[in-house]
């Protein structure tokens, strides 16, 4: 019986201390709930976090926290509580399972870090550049807890940008400042901020070397690993910490391409992929990857923690660059333009599209762009049925035949 | 002509719904068939078939030279030494009776799949049903059940309809339903079960646009070859199919098998 082989793969060293500043976040905040010490505020995951840091505020990611309850299969178990609300299971499964999560007072911090309950907030910060379900999310617990809620609105399908939207970004960004000080108490530090502002910079220019490591043959890390590894660039983005993650992995990869170490054994094909992760589903498909003998080199989902359009030195401005400049809020032309550029860099042999059932923000098959990509770049395209959270929405099998027919067809 | 003394390759397709195996001698000739119902144990009934298409090839096991197993249960066949996607067999079996360009149409028991293939057989890209049964043999296995007609008795029905009746919905389950609603409105079987076809083709054609010839395969196709005439008559084009079309996929992985012998 034909059985599919096992992989071994080399690990990464720096996934100790990538643990422990996962582990430490939790473990600060929990604290500050406990004591009072520290204000806490949710934040979108590409919400104005730099500002909130430089106000003193401790962050948690909400959508972090619905990775985490896609990654640890609690996800699909939760939904129903929230679709029960009212919440379509059509909707963004990241706010319905973090909904379901609330409701019925299980989460993965409790198994991971024996933490009872994610931080309550003081105040909710959202920022619509990822879609609109950020801020109906972040509305429903401002209703439930009476907690203050502020955002910003960004524009949306942008072709070339204006100053004027860039302007309106930072405008918006700064009219947050005295919402902000009313909850924390706080006078604005100007000189926080930047610092804030610095830290992140120079983590995605680090973050963005890391990536880039893959553009090596072969390539020392995968897609997969890469989700796991940008936890400290989401959840401790403007941070010391987490810009010192990235100054101890970068040299690490860098001596893996130096030595020549391969992620994926013996790499045949590269590819690229587009959407979501299906976290419920990341093992299983790096290992079905890797047994395969591809490697998935890049992705637009882990380039989307890059913002080195940040400045210290114009810290409003330059953060409504970077939040207005990213993939997920440009046009058809402009992603197809940047999945072009990433193929230059990264030599990839095809692209994986997953279309994920409740993000159509963040699934770019909708509207013809893998049959335009094929045309362009001359590669082959598949494009998989699934979902970030919602595993009621996969297929295994079928989708296990469609990646193995995929590679079959790479090798004819 | 035969020539089954230097050995046989072995095909084996097990689908979700039907297993298929194919024997091949080294021309290439098929030599001995079978098709049985998957049912719940894959291993047995593979064995089962194998034997059975072993013996109208009038070759032992021993002959076998090489096994290629593919289908929903390709990791469940004991003898077999590798797998390969139903895609890609499907593929290498219609390129094999037809050596040329072509989109193939497959219709299967669980799985729509359309197949671009070039002049020298590589697939150029293909795509599979989402997730659910719309527009597959399952589905019209499920329509057969509510209307409470034998399966083997749509093609003829279907050819029987003097005005067909069109099905709206995308759902196998609300498709059902509908079905009851157009009994209760006192509709013709016959026109209702042309538009059940009509609505599995309808199914094929959306997920993909048919470039050069086409060609069709699958075990619902070979059970009702009426499925051929009208995916002709609606897209105006020729529409080759195999001789045995339910195998093709057998055929293809008896193909490879070939191949790999060979290496």
């Amino acid at each position: 019986m034909t059985e599919e082989k096992k992989v071994t793969r080399k690990k990464i060293e720096a996934t100790r201390v990538c643990k422990k500043i996962m582990a430490d976040h939790f473990y600060e905040m929990d604290e500050a709930v406990k004591t009072g010490s520290r204000k806490i505020a949710w934040c979108t995951s590409v919400g104005p976090a730099e500002l909130l840091r430089g106000m003193g505020f401790l962050v948690y990611f909400p959508e972090n926290h619905g990775a985490m309850l896609g990654a640890t299969r609690m996800a699909t178990d939760l939904i129903p509580y929230a679709n029960a609300l009212g919440y379509s299971p059509d909707i963004c499964s990241y706010l319905t399972c973090d909904i379901g999560s609330y409701l019925q007072k299980k989460t993965p911090l409790t198994m991971a870090y024996n933490i009872e309950s994610v931080p309550r907030p003081d105040v909710l910060v959202f920022n619509t550049n990822q879609c609109r379900d950020v801020q109906d999310w972040f509305a429903w617990y401002s209703r439930e807890l009476n907690v203050p809620l502020v955002g910003v609105h960004t524009h949306r399908d942008i072709g070339d940008i204006e100053p004027i939207q860039i302007k309106d970004i930072a405008a918006q960004i700064e009219e947050l400042v005295p919402a902000l000080e009313a909850v924390s108490g706080e006078k604005f530090d100007m000189d926080r901020f930047k610092e804030a502002v610095g830290y992140s910079r120079r983590t995605s220019e680090l973050w963005r070397a890391c990536l880039e490591t893959a553009a090596a043959i072969p390539s020392p890390w995968t897609f997969f690993d890469a989700t796991i590894h940008m936890g400290p660039a989401v959840v401790a983005r403007g941070t010391r910490e987490g810009m010192e993650y990235y100054e101890l992995l970068l040299p690490e990869l860098k001596q893996r391409v130096k030595d020549g170490v391969a992620a994926v054994e013996g790499e045949r094909h590269r590819l690229y992929w587009e959407g979501m992760p299906i976290w419920g589903k990341l093992r299983p498909l790096s290992e079905q990857f890797s047994s395969l003998k591809a490697c998935v080199v890049a992705s637009t989902y882990c380039n989307s923690w890059i913002f080195d359009q940040l400045d210290p030195a114009r810290p409003f401005e330059s953060m409504a660059e970077a939040y207005t400049e990213l993939f997920i809020v440009r046009d058809e032309p402009f992603k197809e333009k940047y999945i072009s550029e990433c193929f230059e860099k990264f030599r990839f042999d095809g692209i994986v599209f997953h279309d994920a059932k409740t993000c159509p923000n963040n699934s770019n098959n909708r509207y013809g762009m893998p049959e335009r990509l094929s045309k362009k770049l001359g590669i082959p395209v598949l494009t998989i049925n699934g979902d970030l959270c919602d595993l009621r929405c996969y297929s295994e099998e079928q989708t296990k035949t469609n990646i193995e027919a995929f590679i079959e067809q790479l090798e004819e | 002509m035969t020539n089954s003394s230097e050995g046989v390759f072995a095909g084996v397709d097990v689908g979700a719904s039907r297993t298929k195996v194919a024997i091949l001698d080294r021309e290439a000739n098929l030599i001995g068939h079978c098709v049985r119902k998957s049912g719940t144990d894959f291993s047995g009934t593979s064995e089962l078939c194998l034997d059975a298409a072993l013996l109208m090839a009038g070759v032992s096991r021993e002959a076998i030279r090489y096994c290629i197993s593919t289908g929903y249960g390709r990791k469940n066949v004991a003898f077999s030494s590798e797998t390969k996607t139903e895609i890609g067999c499907h593929a290498k079996g219609c390129y094999h009776y037809f050596p040329m360009a072509m989109t193939i149409i497959d219709i299967g028991g669980q799985d729509n799949k359309v197949i671009k293939i070039d002049d020298q057989g590589r697939r150029i890209n293909f795509k599979m049903n989402r997730k659910c049964a719309a527009g597959t043999g399952a589905f019209l296995e499920e329509m057969s059940a509510r209307l409470d007609i034998p399966l083997e008795d749509m093609d003829a029905l279907a050819r029987q309809s003097t005005e067909m009746v069109e099905l709206g919905s995308y759902c196998t389950v609300f498709s059902g339903t509908e079905v009851l609603e157009k009994i209760r409105q006192g509709k013709k079987v016959p026109d209702i079960v042309k538009g059940l076809f009509y609505s599995v083709i309808k199914r094929v054609l959306e997920m993909d646009s048919l470039t050069d010839r086409v060609a069709m395969t699958g075990g619902v196709v070979a059970h009702n070859p009426y499925l051929v005439d009208m995916v002709k008559e609606i897209t105006s084009r020729e529409v080759l199919v195999p001789e045995h079309p339910q195998l093709t996929g057998a055929v293809g992985a008896a193909l490879f098998a070939m191949e790999a012998a060979n290496r």
